[in-house]
């Protein structure tokens, strides 16, 4: 055992100086300031059959909106983000660019510095949601009402669309507030100053969008009475529960679900309240698993270790947030899976490691040698997945469901006719926002085909 | 180390580099200052007859182009607004303190030769190497019957000129004003006047642009505006021309020339002076940029000669001038055709559009496991260059030469031409 044995686990609010939380999650990509934009927005060669475009999920006409800054015509440009995208103002702050539209810039494969569309973009969307209401109208009302689970971004760029074309949309949310993993998840330094909030107010100005809070699909109402009562069904429930690590004393307190706290601090009235472990270990490789280290240690966490089992190249995070993670002074260490958690009184202590390798055939193998390090809070961030009972269990008619997500079409449209689905909650692409808007806004577009046939 | 030295219409200096007349000429602080950084010469702020002249309040305007400041300027600026004797001391005084670089003395006066002859006694009086008579100066004076007003009728450029000759012992250099159809009839008549040297251009009549919300031109001068003097690097293609007309015309050919016009780097200098030009003047870049910027076009010349081979400005002065000709004289046989180098294409598209949109739908697009392709289709090919010209990669496009096996020919003789010279001989 160690020396810190006798050491209480310690782990309690308020470890910075009370003045420092007012910025302590400030904005991590500030703003370009206008001659910056401009002049980021002249580097763009507004290409032909642009390879940006092909690689945004909402399929944004960039060099069109980037060509509409330059010429001052920013409500142009704002218009063609949003008409494609309209959470493109969280878009432009949480996509991971650096593997979709800027990887593909022409200007990466010329000179590995592409123009920074996702910057442009939010200076465009910024300046139309400040200057007044979303721009969209509604066409003439079909008298049609379509029923949405979960008002994420999926359900919420359904609902958008639907709204666009004339249809009105009652929306199923478990929690007490919309803008799903936007307001709960997604780390607060990348979406400061209740942005999702604001954006989902305004989103919302397009009218015949009525939001149910605290309504969830299996708790308040089942599939079988939305499927009577609403002509399509619109789910975007995400993914509500967590991997588990599977080890032994995985209940001793300071062992976290990383979104949990996530969703805690996000939600914080009072981020001095919060409690924070002075030595912190992260356990996964995503982006939460970044995003949980980097805001741990902005609280005033002494030391906050991320423990991958496999290397760097195999992490979800890309490499811009590992390297972030670096900046904000996150210990990075791969090649170690955890045995075993070592406890004091009920609370987590130490966990114990084995590093691991891949052996000749490229699997992942454990080997003999272990290493342990001191721990006051243990965050999993090992991966969501989705509830299944209200699909499955619940339902008359069950929704297929593959390796864990609902199955949909290129429509977005289940096993089931007329219930259609997007978001994490099924498999269209990987886990991101722009991804679940996308999903929401195809599911839209296939839904109002299918109520005016 | 290439000798920079110049000598033009008999005036000396170190270099080539002179700042043209215009604020940064406009008094003896400046001057010593041009000096001081490395200057070679100055042509001094146009002088006038007392009472000096008044400017208006706002007096520039300029164009910026993608984030790039100033790629062109304009002003509505008169000549000096400081009294002559001022002017003439302080001139008296730089001659004296720097013998070894140009001190022109650009003048305007009224079209009267008793103003003509009494303004150039009292300039010769400082000592000066030379006068340059302002015929250019677009807005303003013109009004009052100078500068271009005088520029732009080469009956009266001949006459102010010959009397500039005969009142003065100094050499006479000419500014043209490039707001002229045909460049080479002001140029004949300075030179039939008597003059030692052209210098070109000035500046060109402009509306710098409208202000969308006052609904006025720029520069705005309480609501209203008038059209300006537009200078800067955006000036530079029309000025070369000109000076290259000069140069290889029959009857103004080798009449020694001051190159102005855009002129920013050494690079543009040197273009200048392979037109033919003996000297350069610079206003707008040293406006923009100080008057260190001198340096590097002294060094780089001088740097670019070696490189090259050349000793001193004769060695390439008025070699590209040779090489301007009449269009009916370019070779018809020539041909070239785009070559696309497949490995530095970043797949950007814009040689595809500008071909497909508005050229010879010579450019091929098409998908390679997924991946973007653009290939050139010989056969359509004119080779006109519009593709390299978009391409944003440099030398990712090259126009390679086919060899046709045929003879250089002009249109003059092109059998494709009715009006040929051997099918109507009397014509040649
Ligand atoms: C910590 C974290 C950080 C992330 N960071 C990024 C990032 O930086 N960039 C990025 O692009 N993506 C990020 N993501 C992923 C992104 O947030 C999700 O891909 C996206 O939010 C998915 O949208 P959704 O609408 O499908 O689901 P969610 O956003 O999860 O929304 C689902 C909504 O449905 C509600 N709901 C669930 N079940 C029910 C039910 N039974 N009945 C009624 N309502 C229900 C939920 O309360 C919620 O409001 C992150 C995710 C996490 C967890
Ligand atoms: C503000 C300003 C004032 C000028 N005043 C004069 C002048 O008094 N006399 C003159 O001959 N040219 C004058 N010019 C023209 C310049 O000497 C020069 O011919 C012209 O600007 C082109 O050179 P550039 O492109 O290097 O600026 C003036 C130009 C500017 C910008
Ligand atoms: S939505 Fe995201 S992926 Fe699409 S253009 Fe904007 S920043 Fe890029
Ligand atoms: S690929 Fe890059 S340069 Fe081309 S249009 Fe897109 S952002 Fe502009
Ligand atoms: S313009 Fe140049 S870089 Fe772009 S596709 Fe054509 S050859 Fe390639």
């Amino acid at each position: 055992m160690s020396g810190a044995d006798n050491e209480a686990p310690d782990v309690k609010p308020g470890r910075l100086n009370p003045s420092a939380y007012a910025h302590v999650f400030d904005d991590i990509g500030p703003p370009l300031s206008p001659r910056e934009t401009l002049i980021e927005a002249a580097r763009c060669h507004f290409c032909h059959d642009a390879p940006c475009v092909e690689a945004c999920p909402t399929g944004i006409d960039i060099p069109s909106f980037i060509g509409k800054i330059r010429t001052g015509n920013l409500k142009g440009s704002a218009i063609d983000i949003l008409s494609a995208n309209i959470f493109g103002g969280t878009c432009a702050r949480v996509c991971p660019v650096e593997e979709l539209c800027e990887e593909a810039c022409v200007r990466t494969t010329g000179e590995n510095k592409p123009v920074k569309i996702g910057m442009l973009q939010r200076h465009a969307v910024d300046a139309l949601m400040k200057a007044g209401p979303q721009p969209f109208t509604r066409a003439a009302d079909s008298g049609k009402t379509v029923a949405i689970v979960g008002a994420g971004p999926a359900g919420l760029a359904c609902a958008h669309r639907l709204a666009m074309l004339g249809h009105k949309v009652d929306v199923y949310e478990a929690r007490a507030k919309p803008g799903g993993l936007n307001e709960h998840g997604i780390a607060a330094y990348k979406v400061p100053d209740i942005f999702a909030q604001k954006e989902v107010a305004w989103l919302l100005g397009i009218g015949g969008i009525t939001i149910h809070n605290n309504k969830a699909l299996g708790r308040n109402v089942t599939l079988d009475e939305l499927r009577k009562k609403y002509p399509a069904v619109f789910i975007g429930a995400g993914l509500q529960a967590t991997q588990k690590l599977g080890l032994e004393d995985e209940a001793l307190e300071g062992v976290e679900d990383a979104v949990g706290y996530i969703e805690r601090l996000r939600q914080a009235e009072d981020l001095s309240a919060l409690p924070v472990g002075r030595r912190v270990v992260v356990i996964g490789g995503g982006n939460t698993a970044i995003d949980i280290a980097i805001q741990s240690k902005r609280l005033g966490a002494e030391d906050v270790t991320l423990a991958y089992r496999r290397g760097p190249e195999q992490m979800g995070a890309t490499a811009h947030e590992q390297h972030l993670a670096q900046i904000e002074g996150v210990n990075l260490k791969h090649w170690l899976a955890p045995v075993r958690l070592i406890g004091w009184r009920g609370k987590v202590k130490e966990i114990e490691f084995t590093y691991t390798r891949l052996d000749d055939a490229g699997k992942l193998v454990m080997t003999e040698a272990r290493t342990r390090l001191l721990a006051d809070r243990v965050f999993k961030a090992i991966g969501q997945v989705l509830v299944k009972d209200p699909f499955d269990g619940n339902a008359r008619e069950p929704l297929a469901i593959k390796s864990g997500k609902l199955v949909v079409n290129d429509d977005r449209e289940t096993s089931l006719p007329g219930v259609y689905a997007g978001g994490d909650c099924t498999a269209t692409g990987s886990d991101l926002t722009v991804r679940a808007v996308e999903d929401g806004k195809r599911a839209a577009i296939a839904i109002d085909r299918r109520l005016r046939s | 180390m290439a000798d920079l030295r110049c000598t033009i219409a008999g005036v000396s200096s170190p270099n080539p580099f002179w700042l043209a007349s215009a604020p940064p000429t406009d008094k003896e602080y400046n001057v010593v200052r041009a000096f001081k950084a490395g200057w070679g010469g100055v042509v001094w702020k146009t002088l006038g007859e007392d009472p000096p002249i008044v400017n208006t309040c706002s007096r520039y305007g300029a164009m910026s182009l993608n984030g790039s400041r100033m790629v062109g300027f304009n002003n509505i600026e008169l000549i000096t607004d400081r009294p002559l004797e001022i002017n003439l001391q302080e001139i008296k005084r730089v001659r004296r303190d720097w013998p070894d670089r140009a001190m022109v003395v650009s003048l305007m006066v009224p079209c009267e030769e008793k103003n003509w002859a009494a303004i150039l006694k009292r300039v010769e009086e400082t000592d000066a190497d030379a006068v340059e008579l302002n015929f250019g100066c677009p807005h303003g004076m013109s009004e009052r019957g100078m500068g271009a007003a005088v520029g732009q009728v080469p009956e009266y450029i001949e006459m102010v000129t010959r009397w500039c000759k005969q009142h003065s012992r100094m050499p006479v250099f000419v500014k043209l004003t490039p707001n002229v159809t045909d460049i080479l009839k002001p140029a004949r008549a300075a030179k039939q006047g008597g003059a030692d040297a052209v210098s070109l251009i000035n500046t060109i009549n402009s509306i710098m642009a409208v202000n969308l919300d006052s609904m006025a031109p720029e520069p705005e001068v309480d609501g209203k505006g008038s059209h300006g003097g537009f200078c800067g690097p955006a000036v530079k293609p029309i000025a070369l021309h000109m000076v290259a007309e000069i140069a290889r015309n029959a009857d103004t050919r080798g009449l020694p020339i001051s190159g102005i016009g855009g002129i920013s780097t050494w690079r543009d200098a040197a273009e200048f002076i392979a037109l033919g030009s003996g000297s350069v003047q610079v206003c707008t870049a040293a406006m923009h940029h100080g008057f260190k910027i001198v340096e590097d076009m002294a060094d780089g010349l001088s740097n670019w000669m070696d490189q090259k081979g050349y000793r001193a400005l004769d060695d390439f002065k008025g070699r590209a001038a040779r090489n301007v000709s009449d269009w009916k004289f370019l070779n018809m046989n020539f041909k070239t055709i785009a070559a696309i180098d497949q490995d530095s294409c970043i797949k950007c598209g814009l040689c595809y559009i500008a071909c497909e949109d508005t050229s010879h739908q010579a450019i091929s697009k098409s998908r390679d496991n997924g991946h973007r392709r653009y290939e050139v289709i010989e056969d359509e090919c004119v080779g006109c260059n519009l593709c390299l010209h978009v391409c944003p990669v440099d030398h990712c496009i090259t126009m390679k030469r086919v060899d046709q096996g045929l003879p250089s020919v002009g249109w003059v003789d092109d059998p494709r031409n009715p009006q040929r010279r051997s099918a109507n001989p009397s014509s040649a």
